[in-house]
């Protein structure tokens, strides 16, 4: 009997990333057993790890690289990910330490959930095989459901965990039915092999084909927060504890998203007028929903949290436009609202208090002039979410714009063009609660080093994206 | 072969029927006896402790189940399948040295 599986169809080194993060996590989970009260050394490791797990992303040459019968690969794309997901985990731990103190939140499975979550994003972008992307998108999911879940003691994070939990195990079966029509329609769930296979035109007409894609649409697109499957979004973000609905919003998100592009630009690129319609009729209801939803809250979390659905919105553009242009406006995108972002929820955290309080938008009144630097970032943070020159989300919007412009999708743009102007509404209207009203309670500032560092590197990237795109738009357009 | 394995098999249930004590009682002789009593109202309340018991047995169960594919083909996996499943063993100890440590398996 000869040996079978030859080894050299798994090519370690350009799974490095994964397996680094995935000791470092098992390492902060052991060493939490044995650790105390004190969490600096988990804290340490867990940023080490990240780090580690950035660099080892570029062991691999030359690229593309695939793995495991090509259902892992290692490519711009995916190294572009890791860069943004090693970079939200390592916000969100910074977040976390002094929030965590101030909730008590003493687990120090906390940094070990977020090490792993981020392995399964790491997978999830790097997949090109269903079977592997499903993998992925279950243990970021369940990583988060425990995450938010992680302030036991609190009915409205038991509530959102159990909502998330319920909803997301819901999503996950259409997605893996889909797969599973897409597998029995065209006989293979790697994402070349079924593009090679769709070729046919024949094949394209098989129903259970197009069923398949739109349950993957539907499964994929509550995991984004798109619209109409966005009803979680709101009470998730708002219950889960505030460093991570900042990395929700961003982290598995993005990784998320770059499923959807492996799975439609990469598989299905013959069939796209079957899809690009559907993801459109998303893309539209995502902005609208999004931002007409936004307007209403009163809270600045569930705005934010409706801010992101409309986002997932401009980023489904980048994915109809499904070109080159199109998947470089994806990643600009995606890493630039990882600035702006992180640097909005961390200013939520530091005007925060003990148990969730004060996350009215009338508890920012006067800001400006009680912490005028507090309330400029704000500011910044803001515009630059709405799409304001001279930050970055202006460059990230107006790229996605000319890629589905190039794409001869004009409706779009139009429509997306006027819910910026819409969002601008709700975005504002912070920033003029915080310079023009005047306050009413004396601001409890919970400033420590590490919380400041986060809300300057936002400040930093917003500025420096918006102002000087060109490096970054050039490393994403590989 | 076949017949050692028979005899093994039978030689244990022998060997228990002659060997074994034998005290019967009343709550011994029902068909089920794990504590509960058979007719009871299906509402009841029972410890959460049974919960984390059934969800840690549940976990490792699955896991040892990937155990039986590679004990078949352990001469065709060779070397490389045996040091794979020494790492999926030791991460499967890290599993339970945490549940451990964490009072898992405690039931106080």
């Amino acid at each position: 009997m000869e040996p079978i599986l030859a080894p050299e169809s798994i090519d370690l080194i350009a799974l490095a990333p994964v397996i680094v993060l995935s000791v470092f996590a098992m390492m902060v989970l052991v060493l939490d057993l044995w650790g105390g009260r004190n969490k600096t050394l988990l804290v340490f490791i867990s940023l080490v790890g990240l780090l580690m797990t950035a660099i080892s992303a570029f062991a691999k040459h030359p690229l593309p690289a695939y793995s495991f019968n090509d259902s892992y690969i290692v490519d711009h794309l995916s190294l572009f990910f890791i860069c943004i997901f090693t970079l939200s985990s390592a916000l969100t731990i910074l977040l976390s330490v002094e929030y965590n103190e101030r909730e008590d939140i003493r687990a120090g499975e906390y940094y070990a959930l977020i090490l792993f979550c981020t392995v399964g994003m790491i997978l999830l972008a790097s997949s090109t095989d269903m079977i592997m992307i499903f993998l992925g998108i279950e243990i970021v999911s369940i990583c988060l459901y425990v995450l938010t879940g992680i302030r036991r003691n609190d009915h409205r994070s038991n509530e959102a965990a159990l909502k998330y939990f319920l909803l997301g195990a819901f999503a996950t079966g259409f997605l893996l039915y889909g797969m599973t029509l897409v597998y029995g329609s065209t006989g293979s769930t790697n994402l070349f092999k079924i593009a090679e296979f769709i070729q046919n035109p024949s094949a394209q007409s098989n129903p259970l084909l197009l069923m398949g894609l739109v349950l993957l649409i539907i499964g994929l697109g509550f995991k984004v927060a798109s619209a109409p499957f966005h009803m979680w979004a709101p009470d998730v973000y708002q219950g889960a504890p505030t460093p991570v609905t900042a990395f929700m919003a961003v982290g598995p998100k993005a990784a998320a998203f770059a499923a959807f592009f492996r799975v439609f630009a990469e598989a299905f690129p013959e069939m796209s007028p079957s899809w690009e319609t559907l993801l459109s009729i998303i893309a539209v209801l995502s902005m609208f929903v999004g931002n007409l939803g936004a307007i209403m809250q009163t809270n600045i979390k569930r705005m934010l949290a409706f801010s992101s659905i409309s986002h997932a919105g401009y980023i489904l553009i980048a994915i109809i436009a499904k070109s080159s242009l199109g998947s470089s406006a994806l990643l600009f995108y995606m890493l630039s609202y990882t600035f702006m972002t992180f640097g909005a929820f961390g200013i939520v955290i530091i005007l925060g208090r003990k148990g969730e309080e004060n996350l009215e938008i009338e508890n920012y009144s006067g800001l400006a002039y009680k912490h005028p630097i507090i309330a400029l970032s704000m500011t910044i943070f803001l515009l630059s979410l709405g799409g304001l020159p001279p930050f970055a989300g202006f460059v990230a919007k107006f790229y996605i714009f000319s890629a589905a412009i190039q794409e001869g999708l004009l409706t779009l743009v139009i429509i997306a063009v006027l819910n910026s102007a819409i969002s601008f509404y709700y975005y504002l209207k912070v920033v003029v609660f915080m310079y023009m009203k005047e306050s009413e309670a004396e601001f409890k500032i919970s400033l420590t080093p590490m919380t400041l560092f986060v809300i300057l590197i936002g400040v930093i990237g917003t500025i420096n994206l918006g102002i000087f795109p060109n490096t970054i738009i050039a490393l994403a357009s590989h | 072969m076949f017949l050692l394995a028979m005899g093994i098999a039978c030689g244990m249930l022998l060997m228990t029927s002659l060997l074994g004590p034998k005290r019967k009682f009343a709550d011994k002789m029902e068909p089920f006896e794990c504590g509960e009593s058979q007719l009871v109202s299906p509402h009841q309340r029972f410890s959460v402790k049974f919960y984390l018991v059934a969800v840690l047995f549940v976990l490792f169960d699955i896991e040892a189940i990937f155990f039986f594919p590679w004990a078949i083909l352990f001469r065709r996996l060779g070397m490389f399948g045996f040091i794979e499943m020494l790492l999926f063993i030791l991460i499967l100890g890290i599993g339970l040295l945490y549940v451990w440590k964490r009072g898992g398996l405690d039931w106080e």
